[in-house]
């Protein structure tokens, strides 16, 4: 097996050993950077990515051990591989230093064969890593990608004071009657990607998408300043590059699009929900129905963007929106004050 | 007696390993980095700060290693396994002692 070459930190206070480790590991065909001690080594990992870390234990300043400790602590560099490089006497060293995170020990003076074999297996054990880290950027939103990295995988939920956005286009399924396939395919997908950027310049994320629908979390995983202005202004966004869109649209004959938000504000429950085996980060609760009536109500309303009472207590200038008849919506006892931009 | 101080088969497969010119270069790095170490030995005896006693010791013996310095790989081992005690300052021109022979025989093989 032979990997792509590595980047590897070599971490030894001795001299001698810096040398031989250096050359080996360039015989090998990857490449190194050296550090004396521990607390050297930190600063260098803090600026510069590497692969694998090849750690001594005795050392001034800071030691191994308490590398492997900074490590376990820094989400970054948590799933770095570490490989100990020690001639520590006694074997309850090296079991603490497998206890504290260290994938591998390799006894001082390291055994070239044995040497090209960890650091084989730990590049092969990264390279896996960073592919499902890829993946789980791609399916989850950087927010959730960084709170299941921190917290890990669980399925429960917390109560959050968050802004629920929910967006759709008007008539979306009698648009697409009479496009091909592959244009109402891209359409939605540009559709998307304005809603992503609009959304997340904000500080929002996407939670869930559902044809040309899309419920967005604003303060969730994450707290935000104002959740309520932030999806306001995206929402905004969003219908600013809607007009754009839709000029691009006007030049080649196609007809316009247009799209309702609906906001609602309140305390939701956050968390993951389905099973161990396939979840999704959302929000539930009454203020999440309340966004997707909202929504619902646009094209009732004629307008494009909605919100409740809740959301506009908290925007910065509420003297330009203007109050809706009250309404009464499914699933709710009292009827709902409703505004509108 | 050369044999206890630089075991030659230990030598001869970091020269394999390595190549000759980077095992003498290693060697070379040793022999001038040592005083080095048995002053940091030193100075942790007489601070009585025994973390910096242990490492030195540690240091000396994990260098030893890497060229078959049997004898002074031993004496450098029993020196950071007792750690720092009432004997330690005492019992380091012994160590010296091995580390001078240790070097004219690592000296010899260089040159050889």
């Amino acid at each position: 097996m032979r990997n792509a070459p590595g980047r590897l930190l070599i971490v030894d206070d001795n001299k001698v050993n810096r040398l031989l480790m250096s050359r080996s590991v360039e015989q090998l065909g990857h490449t190194s950077a050296v550090a004396e001690n521990g607390r050297i080594a930190m600063e260098m990992l803090g600026a510069e990515p590497f692969d694998i870390l090849l750690l001594d234990i005795e050392m001034p300043e800071m030691d191994g051990f308490e590398v492997l400790e900074a490590l376990k602590r820094d989400p970054k560099l948590r799933d770095l591989p570490v490989i100990v490089t020690s001639s520590v006497e006694g074997l309850e060293n090296i079991v603490r230093c497998i206890q504290l995170g260290a994938d591998d020990y390799i006894p001082k003076p390291v055994n070239k064969v044995l040497l090209n074999a960890r650091v084989s297996a730990s590049l092969e054990r990264k390279r896996l890593y960073d592919e499902q880290k890829k993946l789980l950027d791609r399916f989850a939103t950087v927010e959730v990608a960084e709170h299941l990295n921190e917290g890990g995988f669980a399925i429960g939920g917390q109560r959050l004071h968050a802004t629920i956005l929910f967006s759709d286009i008007r008539d979306f399924t009698a648009i697409s009657e009479t496009m091909a396939p592959e244009a109402t395919i891209d359409l939605i997908n540009t559709y998307y990607t304005l809603m992503f950027d609009a959304v997340s310049s904000q500080g929002g994320i996407i939670s869930l998408m559902v044809g040309d629908g899309l419920m967005a979390l604003f303060g969730a995983p994450k707290p935000i300043a104002n959740s309520a202005q932030s999806a306001v202004s995206a929402a905004q966004d969003m219908l600013a590059m809607t007009d754009a869109l839709n000029a691009e649209r006007a030049m080649v004959g196609e007809p316009d699009i247009k799209i309702g938000f609906g906001i609602a504000t309140g305390e939701v429950v956050a968390g993951y929900t389905g099973t161990d085996a396939r979840a999704t980060y959302t929000c539930i609760g009454k203020t999440v129905n309340l966004a997707a009536r909202l929504e619902a109500h646009t094209k009732v309303a004629g307008r494009s963007i909605l919100f409740d009472e809740a959301t506009l207590g908290a925007l910065t200038d509420p003297s330009v929106c203007m109050p809706m008849p009250d309404v009464q919506f499914k699933g709710f006892s009292e009827p709902k004050r409703v505004f509108a931009l | 007696m050369t044999a206890d101080l630089i075991d030659t088969a230990t030598y001869a497969e970091l020269c394999d390993a390595m190549g000759d010119a980077f095992a003498a270069e290693l060697a070379t790095t040793f022999l001038d980095d040592a005083p080095n170490m048995f002053a940091d030995l030193k100075q942790g005896a007489a601070d009585g700060d025994a973390d910096a006693f242990r490492r030195a010791a540690h240091s000396i013996k994990s260098n030893a290693e890497i060229f078959g310095a049997t004898a002074l790989t031993a004496a450098a081992r029993d020196m950071e396994l007792s750690g720092l005690t009432d004997t330690s300052a005492a019992s380091i021109p012994a160590l010296e002692a091995v580390y001078a022979d240790t070097a004219a025989a690592l000296g010899a093989l260089l040159n050889a």
